[in-house]
């Protein structure tokens, strides 16, 4: 708990506190459709987190992250289909998965010295590789998409993840809370500053004899290890999986919206990220309903424009500078 | 299978793959040169092919006509992005100049899917359903004057890169920026004009591909994909290299299409880029970058 | 009807109302109350895919809902209020706007053309106890849940499979003829694979004439399909039997013409082949197809109506299963909503499964729901593209023509 503590300034872990105090109060303020919005919300801020750890802490960009979602939630999925087990379990087979895939990829190309955009483009590879692959694959379906059977909504039933939409939003705040707090316990740890000196400057960090390449695989099985989880509730939380949504490119780009509008490697930066993308999206969809522009597009017009704005004028994304402003310090890199 | 069927398909393969080439050369040059990752190249090429699309339903000006007035306005529709917007990422970090191309990306697809809708449109010229019929070899006249002119194109650019005075010092910028700037080359301007002709070659393959494939405003994204296999198979900073690449994904595909599934076409060209990167990263004519 | 805007600020604000506030959103620890509108309007959200991938369809069904509600009052049935929600072509989104829709009052949903966004948008209407009729959406497994407030007045892709067997019998019955080989080609996307998956496991109880020599499946995203119809080329079928979009369907006979191949006859099993877009691009080319598809049967008097409307509405465009679908789904909530004579969800629930309507506009007896939710009745059409027209073949009693078998070849057609 120290450890946790430590690196937070006072004023920080108030507001950390404040924030989390309201985010698990809301079921009982907002009505369901806003919970909705704070479920896909809190499921961005997690899954950009866990990108965020193989981007921002260790500087291997990577834009094919949806496969990981996808092969988490296909063999969660499956398990539970055809086997009947829970999705905790089914989390327990799908963790080893993806940090096998993340290893294959991460050693593939840092063995054979694929960095920066060639990097990025061999996870897109690996991404449409699995897409179109799974596609194919009669075991789980291909195209036709994998259903969950949806038995029950009377009751919560946590060890099978069905039921009430509250359930699931404590169940993916517990898991964006706790993945946060992994998070900076990482980055204090020997390894995050291993992490800090390959990203700045990798040949530095090795020519001072860090093993380079083992903490970039270390990077990258965290990564997907931890990706891992946002697939499984994915797949229960909507119970139908279809290859071309699931492991899509556009899935993948979704993904790094957030850190990056947030802050690539901070650590507040892919929750503050989600909160703005998804609420815009959400308010710039209600502004046009209630104006009533009927104009399909629009709404994508108008965010990528936003987009445009934010990546141009707030380069580090846009926690630091109102991280200055609330004065909590800025990054904590 | 009869060999014929073989051929056939080789051909078509080799011809689509030239239009590809030209596309993916518009990206090499803007690769190469500006080191930007031009993740809007397929939504560039998207506009020019709705400009050749309306251009014909309006007043039945066939592709092949329009193609260099478009490949001019893909020439300062470059350039001015490059002048306006893109200048001051080209220090940023990747990730971020991805993101700025992304953000267009949606922008212009969106736009476009507003202005035109989501309906799929052709060009339906005099020959488009023509074909050529040599023996037992049957040639598509749309992909065979789409090929022709892909190759006069590309053939004016090598001439222009390798001939012409601002040619030679776009290439000098890629080889050496810092030397280039130290020779008194106006670098800026050199990367504007670069991204100018970038966008003019996929624009010039987008009016091409007009005759081949249909035109929606989503089709975007898998074209970039396409361009950046193509690149760096062939080889990043290599312009032969990028043709190559296009006819080599080109072949293979329609070839991997007929021996399997069609289906799993695009999983031969991911396999391609998977093993380029990793055995030949430079490509299969690219040289070894610094 | 103003619609009601929802103030994003919201988020943190806290309203314990328990009446509907005129501008802002319901909020309060219990699902929210749904407004008891004894006599007015039926809140009816409509979702639908109007921008992504699936807009172009999105968009064409959206024609079925703006020509309903003249035909509803004229029908003398209650009327609806439209609440328009645009799912995007994604499943996240479709859920999230059926919860919208829901909190902004929508007393029954319709929806949603894609089986993934449906399945999504009948979890939220089967937790919150709103109908959902679905117009379009072909996967089986959505009215095998178990659910209560879910009705689809569409065939299952088993039984479009099923009953386009019996109906490609009868046509080759009509036109005397017994293709012996097909190549079975289909694009590589949920509905393609799920005719696909749907023919395998039934052909072998339908004892048809033909066997499929070769199945080529292709991908959505497929630029060209030069090698796909190079393939079905040298298998030399009698027929083809297909499973495409539209984009693919006149990419396709454009090969074929390129190809210089005219098979007997192209049987598809899905969209595109009938489209309007179809015959307006490929003009004399376009003749001969047969579509064994859910369709509308021109006996029937509400056919004509729902045609005239459309025609005057959205001259040019002919009448397909889109709208007519759609249409049929206002049509359900609207009889439903006389039926049960309150907006309660649950009597709409229970008005909808006593459904019975004979005088409806797609194929077979009508509009009646099993205990699962499903029309198991209705039916499809065979339909064959003639003269810039759709013909009805098959099932009899909705026929107005004989059929063409073989297609003139496409090098003879000038």
């Amino acid at each position: 708990m120290a450890r946790l503590a430590a690196g937070l300034s006072p004023r920080s872990a108030a507001l950390l506190g404040a924030l989390f105090a309201v985010l698990v109060a809301a079921p009982f303020i907002i009505n369901d459709y806003l919970l909705t919005v704070l479920i896909i919300i809190l499921y961005f801020a997690y899954a950009g987190q866990a990108w965020n750890i193989m981007m921002g802490f260790a500087g291997q960009l990577s834009l094919g992250h949806a496969i990981y979602l996808g092969l988490a939630g296909y063999v969660a999925a499956t398990l539970y289909v055809l086997l009947g087990v829970g999705p905790w379990l089914g989390l327990l087979a799908a963790i080893p998965i993806c940090a096998a895939c993340g290893a294959i990829i991460g050693f593939l190309a840092f063995r054979f010295g694929v960095a920066g955009v060639y990097f990025a483009i061999l996870t897109i590879a690996f991404a449409e590789f699995a897409r179109i692959g799974f596609d194919n694959w009669k075991f789980v379906n291909a195209s036709s998409g994998l259903f969950l059977p949806v038995k029950q909504y009377a009751h919560n039933d946590l060890w099978r993840l069905r039921g009430d939409p509250t359930m699931f939003y404590y169940v993916i705040l517990a898991a964006t809370a706790l993945l946060f707090m992994l998070c900076h316990l990482l980055l204090r740890s020997r390894m995050g500053y291993f992490w800090l000196a390959i990203r700045e400057d990798e040949q530095a960090a090795r020519a001072t004899g860090i093993d380079t390449f083992r903490y970039k695989m270390y990077a990258v099985m965290i990564s997907a290890a931890v990706t891992s989880f946002a697939g499984v509730f994915y797949a229960f939380f909507y119970n139908n999986l279809f290859p071309e949504q699931v492991f899509s490119i556009s899935r993948s780009i979704e993904i790094i919206l957030g850190p990056v509008i947030g802050g690539v490697g901070t650590l507040f930066g892919p929750i503050l990220g989600a909160f703005v993308l998804t609420g815009l999206a959400e308010a710039l969809n209600s502004a046009m309903t209630a104006l009533g522009i009927d104009l399909p597009g629009a709404t994508q017009v108008f965010y990528g424009i936003c987009l445009l704005l934010v990546v141009a004028g707030l380069p580090d994304g846009v926690w630091p500078p109102l991280a200055r402003r609330l004065g909590v310090g800025g990054s904590k890199k | 299978m009869p060999f014929d069927v073989y051929l056939n398909v080789a051909v078509g393969g080799i011809l689509t793959g030239l239009v590809y080439g030209l596309m993916a050369l518009g990206l090499s040059v803007i690769f190469g040169v500006v080191r930007v990752v031009n993740f809007a190249h397929g939504e560039m090429m998207t506009i020019a092919m709705f400009i050749a699309v309306v251009a014909f339903s309006a007043f039945h000006l066939d592709p092949l006509i329009m193609l260099i007035p478009i490949a001019a306005v893909l020439f300062a529709l470059g350039y001015a992005l490059q002048t306006g917007v893109i200048n001051p990422f080209v220090t940023r970090p990747e990730h971020a100049q991805f993101l700025l191309m992304v953000a267009l990306a949606i922008i212009i697809s969106n736009a476009l899917l507003i202005m035109f809708g989501p309906d799929a449109r052709s060009v339906q010229t005099a020959y488009a359903f023509d074909s050529y019929q040599i023996g037992a070899l049957i040639i598509d006249a749309s992909k065979l004057y789409a090929g022709a002119a892909a190759i006069v194109f590309t053939a004016a650019l090598f001439a222009f890169f390798r001939l012409m005075l601002l040619g030679k010092a776009i290439r000098a910028c890629a080889d050496n920026h810092t030397g280039a700037q130290v020779v008194g080359l106006d670098v800026k301007r050199l990367y504007a004009l670069t991204f100018g002709i970038g966008a003019a070659c996929v624009g010039a393959a987008g009016v091409m591909l007009t005759l081949i494939v249909d035109t929606t405003p989503l089709i975007g994204p898998s074209y970039t994909l396409l361009a950046f296999v193509i690149v760096i198979t062939g080889g990043l900073g290599s312009l032969p290299g990028a043709l190559l690449g296009g006819l080599l994904i080109g072949l293979t595909e329609a070839l991997a299409g007929l021996t399997f599934s069609p289906s799993l076409k695009s999983m031969f060209a991911f396999a391609i880029l998977v093993l380029v990167l990793l055995f030949r990263p430079q490509g299969i004519l690219g040289r070894r970058l610094s | 009807m103003k619609r009601k805007s929802i103030s994003s600020a919201s988020l943190t604000r806290r309203t314990f109302s328990t009446g509907v506030a005129a501008a802002g959103l319901v909020a309060g620890v219990a699902p929210f109350n749904i407004a008891r509108a004894q006599g007015g309007a039926l809140k009816v959200g409509v979702l639908l895919p109007l921008s992504g991938l699936q807009a172009g369809i999105g968009q064409d069904c959206l024609r079925g809902v703006k020509i309903a509600p003249a035909i509803l009052k004229s029908e003398s049935l209650p009327p609806l209020t439209i609440m328009n929600g645009d799912t995007e072509s994604k499943v996240d989104t479709a859920r999230a706007r059926a919860e919208k829709l829901i909190s902004e009052g929508a007393q029954l949903l319709i929806g949603a053309f894609d089986s993934g966004q449906t399945t999504a948008i009948a979890q939220v209407a089967e937790q919150k106890g709103i109908p959902l009729v679905i117009n379009i959406a072909g996967a089986p497994q959505i009215t095998e849940q178990g659910y209560k407030f879910v009705f689809r007045n569409f065939p299952t892709g088993p039984m479009i499979v099923g009953d386009a067997f019996n109906n490609q019998k009868a046509v080759f019955a009509a036109a005397g003829v017994s293709p012996k080989s097909v190549v079975f080609m289909h694009i590589n996307d949920t509905y393609g694979t799920a005719i696909s998956g749907a023919v395998d496991h039934v052909l072998p109880k339908f004892n048809m004439p033909y066997t499929i020599a070769e199945k080529i499946s292709y991908d959505p995203a497929a630029r060209d399909l030069s090698v796909e119809v190079a393939k079905a080329k040298a298998a030399n079928p009698d027929a083809l039997l297909v499973v495409s979009r539209l984009n693919d369907a006149m990419l396709l006979t454009r090969e074929m013409v390129k190809q210089r191949w005219t098979p007997q006859a192209i049987l598809s099993m899905g969209p595109g082949w009938y489209d309007d877009e179809y015959f307006k691009t490929l003009g004399k080319l376009a003749d001969g197809p047969i579509s064994f598809v859910p369709w509308y049967d021109p006996h029937k008097k509400l056919t004509g109506v729902l045609e005239a409307a459309l025609a005057k509405s959205y001259p040019g465009v002919q009448l397909n299963a889109n709208h007519v679908f759609t249409f049929e789904a206002l049509l359900v909530a609207a009889d439903a909503y006389k039926r049960a004579g309150s907006a309660d969800p649950k009597a709409l629930a229970d008005a909808i499964r006593t459904t019975h309507i004979t005088d409806n506009v797609s194929v077979g007896p009508g509009i009646m729901f099993n205990a699962k939710g499903q029309n198991d009745k209705v039916k499809d059409g065979a339909i064959q593209n003639r003269g810039g027209k759709n013909v009805i073949l098959e099932p009899q009693e909705a026929s107005n023509a004989k059929p063409e078998w073989p297609m003139r070849s496409y090098l003879s057609r000038g």
